[in-house]
């Protein structure tokens, strides 16, 4: 298994929920729509979704409420069983695994978070945080300290014996987080991990999330139906509408170029400049000179010296200072000014 | 066949079909003079005999030891042997029985204080003082064997019904066709009278304490299961997932997470298995199981006012502090120690219990052993308290009690025999008998029994529609076939006459209470409360007033249903949505038409439940109320006590069986499709 391989591989995936749904799939007609499955007595949760993650990157899926995202994410995990197609998980098909080895998978490769915390009400803090450990049947003193040291992680050091009803929402995601890091997982899910949380809240929470990434660096899937928050925090972005993935790429790009109409749509209100990075505009072909701007940085960031810059072509260089093409000021401020194609 | 069902589904076909049929019935009952007997009642020579097919297959079942058959009977029998022996050991701890383990009773005192201490942690003070209230009640007014005689098969019981309840409850939620299979049965033991019940405890199991337990256990075995099911599906999803995604394996997830998720309603299940225990272990007197109840049965048969009423606050006291004990259990959430907590304060309580219980004990030891303090109790000036109290720390002997029985009776007595009193007394049992019993009884022994059925079927049918209808039909005409129709008769006019007048006295009040949020609150407190008794002591009150005569077992019956009534319309009317009502208000409505326009139609399915339940105590109610004297279903089943009649047991039991879910199901589906139609869910 080579590095750059995919850590989570989904092929034509299907989860239709319904009566007996394998014999429907099998005798589907071609280019069945989701309003015709329906017709048909059957929900599509997931219609024929095939996506890659990769090592270390941050795949979110967006959508609106019933657009199946949840329902995919749980495909991942084997939390629900698919209809058809296969997941691979480091070129393991997980359908085919035992209960006992699925139970195995989770106990050592998988981490989740859930949208209402899930917690279990009758375990204190530490001991909600050390439940992994204890199914997998580590000895007392090892979770607790292993307990502690997630714990201490997330911030929540000196609240180890409370209740989680003695918290407060914020907090008692941390410590949802920190369960699902206890045991160290390759994978982590989460599924509207700050949806139940107030605004501010939620921002803060994301601050923090980051910070974790940066310093983990795990195969994250995040699930949103908040596009700032996706747009903060993606490596890509998958859109899901009706159970399909609509579009899957990078921030600018879906920004940029929407697949569809419907993704179109809902890019439609967003500050493109806060999203769209000097990278994204960089033409290879245009070989412009003088003082660059870095490649990372958003058209927001770099809005006053694109007013100030006269130059109609602006080299771009990339974080070591090499070259990577040039951006046209006039696409730029286009992009600035919100009337970007 | 389809087609045929949908005529009568068809919402527009109901009020057409349901004249057609409550016409025929008034037609029937007014030619009831020229009508062909076998439409009036059915004729002997039709009846099936029940009562054998029920005896032959209960008999195979059995088995028999005499000829050496096998049949359940031998399993039961073995088991009354263990049984009996747990029976024993308890019976040794509280009481002082002569079995193994052979220690000495524990004082009254000890026990006392150690489960007021636990009182203490579980509701604080007042809890505490509840239960010392209770304890020092029972010991110094001199019943303290009769009530461990009886906590003594509770204390067997309760935890049996809880453990059994609680596996059937986990079993019928893993298993969709256990489930479906033990709902209906579920319904059936609900409505069971109790006789039907201590039937099969005795002939199975040895007369006494044993067969009391099995009926005990049976008889609080639904709400359990109930309850374990309900608990365990409300588990939130996310937190299953959560322990999956923990790698749990199938007995990890019931262990570690469903069962404490599911916590709150396991335990409001152990509460009603306790309950339900008390109110059963009571009545379980007429199987000859001695304690509270057998005494209270003998009391109030000779008329003594002041034991019996002692004893009924005896039983009341009980009931309270066992509800309350385990209620607070159930709301009690644990709370964390800071770090470095000592040992001692985290266990403090327990300590505390532990060590108040030994310096008791041996306060008794050494207290218990002196002579028995000469006591003058009366007049008070004369009474040294802490000189008595040593005196009794150890046992209440039969001529140290407090009891004030004799005082207590002739107060009573004077009281009722006050002329004012009597005048009204007397006018209420005229009243009700001349003008409520007598005519309404005369008109439903008039009506012939074709008549009856197509009457109750239209209703129901109405009510509930298709299948409630078709069910009224099937299970009134099982009635009719078992042959007892007059007495079924009569006790369907004891539950309807009772339940009414209920709703006439109740729901006013109720409305009344609902108006202000402060009262409402009180008037549900009383109700919970009250429903805590357990129902045998409701016949006390209404002997007290009215003596032994057929106006008291409609009292009886009526107190014991209020509750339920009152409950419901309170709790129906606060549930109605606080904008309608502001809505009312704002469109100018006076306070008679937001009743009668917005309130009331928005509560009525919440009151229909409450009717519901109502029926279904009342039928409780009116075969306990047998113990006074009637002549309906329940006096009949007494009879079957005496020897092994099953089958004429079960005859007259599914009798009242089937009445009752007849109304439970139509009113159920009234109410039901009612919600549906308002949008509240």
């Amino acid at each position: 298994m080579s590095d750059n391989a995919p850590v989570i591989s989904a092929k034509n995936v299907w989860k239709l929920f319904g009566a007996e749904p394998e014999k429907y799939l099998a005798n589907m007609p071609e280019g069945h729509g989701f309003d015709d499955i329906r017709a048909d007595g059957y929900i599509a949760g997931v219609k024929d979704v095939s996506i890659d993650v990769n090592r270390g990157e941050m795949l979110v899926i967006m959508g609106l409420s019933g657009s199946g995202k949840s329902t995919l994410v749980r495909c991942f995990s084997r939390l629900h069983e698919i209809t058809g197609g296969t997941i691979e998980i480091d070129g393991q098909d997980i359908m085919a695994l035992s209960d006992k080895d699925l139970i195995d998978l989770r106990r050592s490769k998988m981490g989740m978070v859930f949208q209402s915390f899930g917690l279990l009400p009758h375990r204190t803090v530490l001991e909600n945080v050390a439940f992994p450990l204890e199914m997998r049947g580590q000895d007392g003193h090892s979770r607790r300290e292993r307990a502690l040291e997630v714990i201490k992680l997330v911030g929540l050091e000196g609240r180890e014996e409370y209740f989680p009803r003695e918290l407060s929402g914020g907090q008692q995601q941390r410590v949802g987080i920190a369960r699902s890091l206890a045991i160290e997982p390759d994978i982590w899910f989460l599924d509207e991990p700050f949806s139940a949380l107030d605004p501010l809240i939620r921002r803060e929470m994301q601050d923090e999330f980051l910070r974790l990434q940066d310093m983990l660096g795990k195969t994250i899937v995040f699930i949103t139906h908040d596009f700032d928050e996706a747009l903060r925090l993606a490596d890509r972005i998958a859109i899901m509408k009706d159970g399909a993935v609509e579009q899957c790429d990078t921030p600018d790009q879906i920004v940029l170029n929407p697949a569809t109409e419907y993704v179109r749509k809902f890019t439609e209100e967003i500050d493109k400049a806060r999203v769209v990075t000097a990278g994204a505009l960089a033409d290879a072909s245009i070989t412009a000179k003088g003082a660059t701007v870095p490649a990372q940085a958003t058209i927001k960031e770099l809005a006053a010296s694109l007013v100030a810059d006269k130059r109609a072509e602006i080299p771009v260089a990339a974080v070591d200072g090499t070259v990577v093409g040039g951006m046209k000021r006039q696409a730029a401020l286009a992009v600035l000014l919100g009337d970007a194609a | 066949m389809n087609s045929f069902r949908s005529y009568f589904e068809n919402p527009r076909n109901i009020p057409r079909v349901f004249w057609v049929l409550f016409g025929l019935a008034v037609l029937l009952t007014i030619l009831r003079p020229v009508l062909p007997a076998g439409l009036v009642r059915i004729p002997e020579a039709l009846l099936a005999p029940w009562r054998d097919w029920i005896d032959v297959a209960f008999n195979f079942i059995r088995g028999d030891m005499e000829s050496g058959r096998f049949g359940l009977i031998y399993i039961t029998r073995a088991l009354t042997g263990v049984l009996e022996f747990v029976l024993n050991a308890v019976a040794n701890v509280l009481y002082g029985k002569r079995r193994w383990p052979n220690i000495e009773q524990i004082p009254w005192s000890v026990l006392g204080i150690g489960i007021t201490v636990m009182a203490y942690y579980l509701g604080g003070w007042r809890l505490a003082l509840l239960s010392a209230i209770t304890f020092l009640w029972t010991a110094l007014v001199g019943q303290w064997k009769l009530a461990m005689e009886t906590m003594n098969v509770i204390l067997v019981a309760a935890p049996m019904g809880f453990i059994i309840g609680g596996l059937l409850g986990i079993w019928s939620w893993k298993s969709k066709r256990v489930e479906e299979t033990i709902k209906p049965l579920l319904l059936v033991m609900q409505v069971l009278p109790f006789f039907s019940y201590l039937l099969p405890a005795v002939i199975f199991f040895k007369v006494g304490p044993t067969a009391a337990t099995v009926a005990t256990i049976a008889y609080s075995l639904p709400p359990m299961i109930l309850m374990t099911t309900i608990g365990l599906k409300k588990v939130s999803p996310e937190v299953v997932e959560a322990g999956k995604m923990a790698g749990c394996t199938r007995w990890q997830m019931l262990r570690y997470v469903y069962l404490p998720s599911a916590r709150t309603e396991i335990l409001v299940g152990l509460n009603q298995v306790i309950m339900l225990c008390l109110a059963m272990v009571v009545l379980t007197a007429a199987i000859g199981m001695p304690g509270l109840g057998a005494k209270l049965l003998a009391m109030m048969g000779s008329f003594k006012l002041g034991r019996s009423f002692e004893i009924g606050v005896t039983i009341v006291l009980l009931a309270v502090t066992l509800d309350r004990m385990s209620k607070a259990w159930v709301t009690k959430q644990p709370e964390h120690f800071e770090k470095g907590t000592p040992w001692w304060k985290r266990h403090f309580y327990f300590l505390l219990a532990v060590g108040a219980m030994l310096v008791t004990y041996a306060l008794a030891q050494l207290f218990g052993s002196m002579k028995p303090v000469e006591l003058t109790l009366w007049p008070i000036s004369e009474f040294n308290l802490p000189q008595y109290m040593a005196g009794v720390v150890d046992e209440v002997h039969r001529n140290e009690s407090l009891s004030q029985s004799k005082p207590i009776d002739k107060a009573m007595r004077s009281f009722l025999s006050w002329d004012g009193v009597t005048a009204v007394t007397t006018s209420i049992r005229y009243f009700v008998n001349v003008y409520i019993l007598v005519p309404t009884e005369k008109a439903l022994l008039y009506i012939p029994t074709s008549a009856f059925i197509l009457g109750v079927t239209a209703i129901c049918y109405r009510l509930g529609g298709y299948i409630p209808g078709l069910l009224a039909f099937i299970f009134f005409c099982i009635v009719a076939q078992f042959g007892y129709w007059d007495r079924a008769m009569l006790t369907l006019h004891s539950v309807f006459t009772a339940t009414a007048i209920a709703f006439i006295i109740g729901s006013p009040m109720a409305i009344i209470a609902a108006r202000k949020e402060k009262w409402a609150n009180r008037m549900i407190v009383v109700c919970d409360t009250l429903q805590t008794f357990p129902s045998y002591v409701y016949l006390l009150p209404a002997v007290m007033l009215f003596g032994i005569s057929p106006v008291t077992v409609i009292i009886s019956i009526l107190i014991y249903t209020m509750v339920p009534v009152i409950r419901y319309t309170i709790e129906g009317l606060r549930g109605v949505p606080p904008e309608l009502t502001e809505a009312a208000d704002m469109s100018g409505a006076t306070r008679w038409q937001k009743l009668f326009k917005v309130q009331l139609p928005l509560a009525m399915p919440t009151i229909a439940v409450g009717l519901n339940q109502a029926l279904v105590f009342a039928f409780f109610m009116v075969i306990i109320a047998e113990f006074i004297g009637t002549r309906d279903l329940g006096q009949e089943m007494r009879k079957t006590l005496a020897g092994t009649h099953l089958g004429w047991n079960f005859v007259l039991g599914f009798s009242v069986v089937f009445m009752a879910l007849t109304f439970d199901t139509a009113i159920n589906a009234w109410a039901e499709k009612r919600r549906k139609l308002l949008g509240l869910s």
